[in-house]
């Protein structure tokens, strides 16, 4: 099989090019998360017409540093009473679930960490990893608001894995593929060619077009209850559960919840990007393609998502937990089966 | 309906229990009542048309070094009038009825009043102390309040 | 090695089937040290027993041992956030005692000053109500605006949150030369702020879902809980002090009294207590729009100021609109220059006790939104 992970290619299939495909990946998560978090600071600060932190650095950009200093500086506090075993695994086994992800998201044409061909079925697979970290740390709290942050949060994850699959069951169906990277080469070619837009093929496709947008509003949606983020941010809602299932946490292990959120926001985000939005591919066909362009193409479009991400959580209020269910399962539910019939019959007719 | 119209019309329904008014402004005029008969009056405040008080506006302890008083602030919305009820009782035995049934906000009313007057309001569904500790000893709006010097082996007065 | 028992339970005694669940006296959204015991059943609570006192100073017993003017700065301590409105009913139960008769141009100053902090008060109630609600944005505009406001107390009187600035009699210092014009532009910022608030927050679908329909509080049960302020009119009862009873010079102003119609809902949720204390804005905007024109430019605002405040023996109870019901000083005068009972009828205090009765059989978050639509201060309610 040609293999798209450019290390392989140089240093072959050993422990070498393995070590990097792993590192890389998570440099780039910790980069990432940084410019992630100053992104929150100063993006809700510009929303909420503030300046945000303006004191670590030429406008406050070393902020975020600041803040992982002062975490790993703080005191780590098991509370009495608790399970220490599961309340000390609990963050790495849901940063770890994060991190798994990273194995299948096609960076580039030439870049893929872990060439699959399930990748999309992996990617969920891993990521219902992390409900077990948060009912894990929700109950070793040996806190009852971490108990019903955990319990929420389990519910609300598990709930939103549905549509969100359906969401995914449509595209493969339309690709004929579960491999991220071929999902995106499929829409080579411009923007017109995105899963978004019906993807490539001829005109027949405007009849889905309306369907594919739904199906990616739907994705959005699911997303934002995947990863905890408002609207749908019930089982940390501060002004409910003080902090949910990570009340009890401090130090290191506050900080993984925190980067294993961020990394989450990027993986469906990614995820997103592959499925709707041509991965790597440029929007404008062949100029400005490439294996470079591609990293950028791939960043950008992720960027946004995130970006959008944030945006929402700084305008919207938080809906409740029945709401959430309803919204789950009496809306989100039937319009994505609706999409995926849709798309299967004409998949079937053309 | 002015005040000596209440006046005298309670006084014909409750003869005795029904005291005097006094009126002397500046001050609210107000009816000194007997605390025996407290909870009828007030019943019939609240239901009788005529009169119509609907609305307990504040429930107020008082120390008068011998005797402790309830002073009841009670307004109609509908009638817009007023009126004021006080009852004297004796410190030894300070007990008054409760009328928490008959105005539902007089609940923690009764129940502040109790907490720093120590009056007993019988009938009460939970009288206990609602500002102090749960475990707190004494009264301390009485004039002849001294206190504690530690609680819980934490030195009072500073 | 021997073992530790740390509980001596009965475990089959135990309601497994509940939890119990302290909401307090740390938590986010309880707005300051009260303790909610929470039964839970599942996510659906039934029942709510409100613990109070944590912040309990015994106004009382200290304004005993104060004299009138002195009372003052204990009653600014109350309900914190509107100041103003505190120190009114107060010194007007003073006045009346004495029998004094105020200066027109502090009767102007008094209402422009009440209206500006009810404005600033609902302002925090609002950001608040979103804050527990979810939304974070709206919070910080309206902080902003409440800050301009502020920047108006502290010129005028030197306090930007507890002020002294009303005596019996007069006030603490006439106001500033440019008073009039900074007032004005507030009034214009404010209506503006309100606008964007009412797109972003108040009519938000998710916003909507949250409050409307939640905490339903019917007419009849808040007259006889003693509700005042927004939550009774958020139930459809238009009771205003300002227009029952008029008191100082509010019978000269022409506006109206917002109550709760159920727009969205049923009438006396959630959504409505919070919509009244949005237009209530609007409406404090006319009065003072009207008092700034009537307001006589020149005049002594310390004429009437009592050399000594030793009123004759005497009680009284006044009573007036505070931004969070009805606020009443029941001062008892024994004809020393000190009183001899001062009893604050806190409208927060009065207006919690009906939390258990409207918070059951809803949410968890629902409880938390039901106590946001209170707006209570627990400066107030312990005193």
């Amino acid at each position: 099989m040609e293999t798209f992970n450019v290390f392989e290619k140089i240093f072959g299939l050993n422990f070498l090019s393995a070590l990097i495909s792993v590192i890389l990946p998570l440099v780039f998560l910790i980069i990432y998360a940084l410019i992630a978090i100053l992104g929150e600071l100063k993006i809700s600060a510009w929303i909420q017409e503030r300046l945000g932190p303006m004191r670590t650095g030429p406008y406050g950009i070393l902020q975020p540093l600041a803040e992982v200093v002062k975490l790993i500086q703080k005191e780590d506090i098991v509370p009495a009473g608790a399970n220490r075993l599961l309340f000390n695994l609990a963050p790495y086994v849901i940063f770890a679930g994060s991190f798994a992800g990273f194995a299948v998201i096609p960076f580039s044409a030439a870049f893929v960490p872990a060439e699959i061909n399930i990748g999309l079925f992996y990617v969920f697979a891993v990521g219902a990893f992390a409900v077990i970290g948060i009912v894990m740390g929700g109950w070793a709290s040996n806190n009852k608001y971490s108990l019903l942050g955990a319990m929420r949060s389990a519910s609300q994850m598990i709930s939103y894995e549905i549509p969100g699959a359906l969401v995914i069951l449509s595209a493969a169906v339309l690709a004929n593929s579960l491999d991220m990277q071929k999902i995106t080469t499929l829409q080579d070619g411009g923007f017109w060619n995105w899963f978004l837009f019906g993807g490539p093929g001829n005109w027949t496709k405007i009849w889905i077009i309306p369907f594919t947008l739904l199906l990616s509003l739907i994705y959005m949606i699911a997303s934002l209850a995947e990863t905890n983020r408002t609207p749908f941010d019930i089982p940390e809602g501060e002004s409910e559960l003080v902090a949910g299932y990570h009340t009890e946490y401090s130090g290191m292990k506050f900080a993984m919840f925190f980067f294993a959120e961020y990394s989450n926001m990027f993986i469906v985000a990614a995820i997103l990007t592959v499925v709707f939005l041509g991965g790597w591919t440029s929007p404008f066909g062949t100029f400005m393609g490439g294996f470079w362009w591609g990293i950028f193409w791939f960043i950008l479009k992720a960027m946004f998502i995130v970006f959008i991400q944030i945006w929402l959580r700084w305008t919207l209020p938080r809906v409740r937990v029945d709401q959430l269910m309803y919204l789950g399962w009496k809306v989100l539910l039937p319009f994505s089966l609706v999409c995926f019939i849709v798309i299967s019959l004409y998949r079937i007719i053309y | 309906m002015e005040v000596e119209d209440i006046y005298i019309k309670l006084k014909e329904k409750f003869g005795e229990a029904i005291i005097d008014l006094v009126n002397n402004p500046p001050s609210d005029p107000f009816i000194n009542v007997s605390p025996e008969k407290l909870f009828d009056i007030c019943l019939e405040l609240r239901d009788n048309p005529e009169f119509d008080f609907d609305y307990l506006m504040c429930l107020s302890g008082l120390d008068y070094v011998d005797n402790l008083q309830v002073v009841y602030h009670i307004y109609s919305m509908k009638k817009k009038h007023k009126i004021v009820l006080k009852v004297t009782v004796p410190k030894e035995n300070p007990k008054v009825p409760s009328i928490e049934r008959i105005w539902r906000s007089a609940d923690w009313h009764e129940r502040e009043a109790y907490d720093l007057f120590g009056i007993i309001f019988e009938g009460h569904h939970n009288l206990i102390r609602i500002l102090l500790p749960y475990d707190w000893e004494g009264y301390p709006l009485r004039k002849d309040y001294k206190e504690p010097e530690f609680y819980h082996g934490i030195r009072v007065p500073y | 090695m021997t073992t530790t028992k740390f509980v001596d339970i009965d475990f089959s005694k135990i309601d497994s089937d509940r939890m119990r669940l302290n909401v307090g006296p740390q938590h986010p959204s309880t707005h300051g040290v009260l303790r909610l015991e929470v039964e839970l059943d599942g996510e659906v609570v039934t029942n709510v027993i409100p613990h109070i006192g944590y912040l309990h100073r015994c106004f009382e017993k200290i304004a005993e041992n104060m004299n009138y003017q002195q009372v003052i700065p204990y009653i600014d301590r109350m309900d914190y956030i509107s100041s103003m409105n505190n120190e009114l009913p107060y010194v007007m139960a003073v006045e009346k005692l004495l029998g004094i008769k105020v200066p027109e141009k502090v009767e102007y100053i008094r209402v422009i000053m009440c209206e500006l902090n009810r404005i600033a008060n609902h302002q925090i109630a609002i950001a608040t109500f979103g804050l527990d609600a979810g939304a974070f944005t709206p919070f910080l505009y309206l902080f902003r605006d409440r800050e301009y406001i502020l920047w108006i107390f502290e010129k005028a009187t030197g306090g930007r949150l507890l002020f002294n600035y009303f005596w019996v009699g007069g006030l603490a210092n006439d106001v500033y030369p440019t008073f009039k014009e900074d007032v004005l532009n507030i009034v214009k910022q404010v209506r503006k702020t309100n606008k964007e608030i009412e797109e972003l927050l108040i009519y938000n679908k998710i916003f909507i879902d949250r409050t409307a329909n939640v905490g339903i509080l019917p007419a009849d049960v808040a007259i006889n809980y003693g509700c005042s302020g927004p939550v009774l009119r958020g139930s459809g009862v238009p009771f205003d002090l300002r227009k029952a009873e008029p008191y100082s010079i509010y019978d000269r102003f022409d506006f109206e009294i917002p109550v709760g119609k159920g727009e969205v809902g049923t009438v006396g949720d959630c959504w409505d207590r919070n919509i009244v204390r949005m237009r209530e804005m609007e409406q404090s905007c006319r009065i003072i729009e009207q008092a700034i024109e009537q307001m006589p430019d020149t005049g002594d605002v310390q004429s009437a100021i009592p050399k000594k405040v030793r009123p004759p023996k005497g009680e009284i109870y006044f009573r007036c609109e505070n931004p969070k019901g009805e606020l009443g000083f029941y001062v008892v005068s024994d004809g020393k220059d000190k009183p001899y009972r001062v009893k604050g009828r806190a409208p927060s205090f009065v207006n919690l006790s009906v939390l258990p009765e409207i918070s059951r059989g809803y949410l968890f978050a629902d409880l938390i939104v039901i106590l946001g639509s209170i707006d209570i201060v627990l400066g107030e309610i312990d005193r």
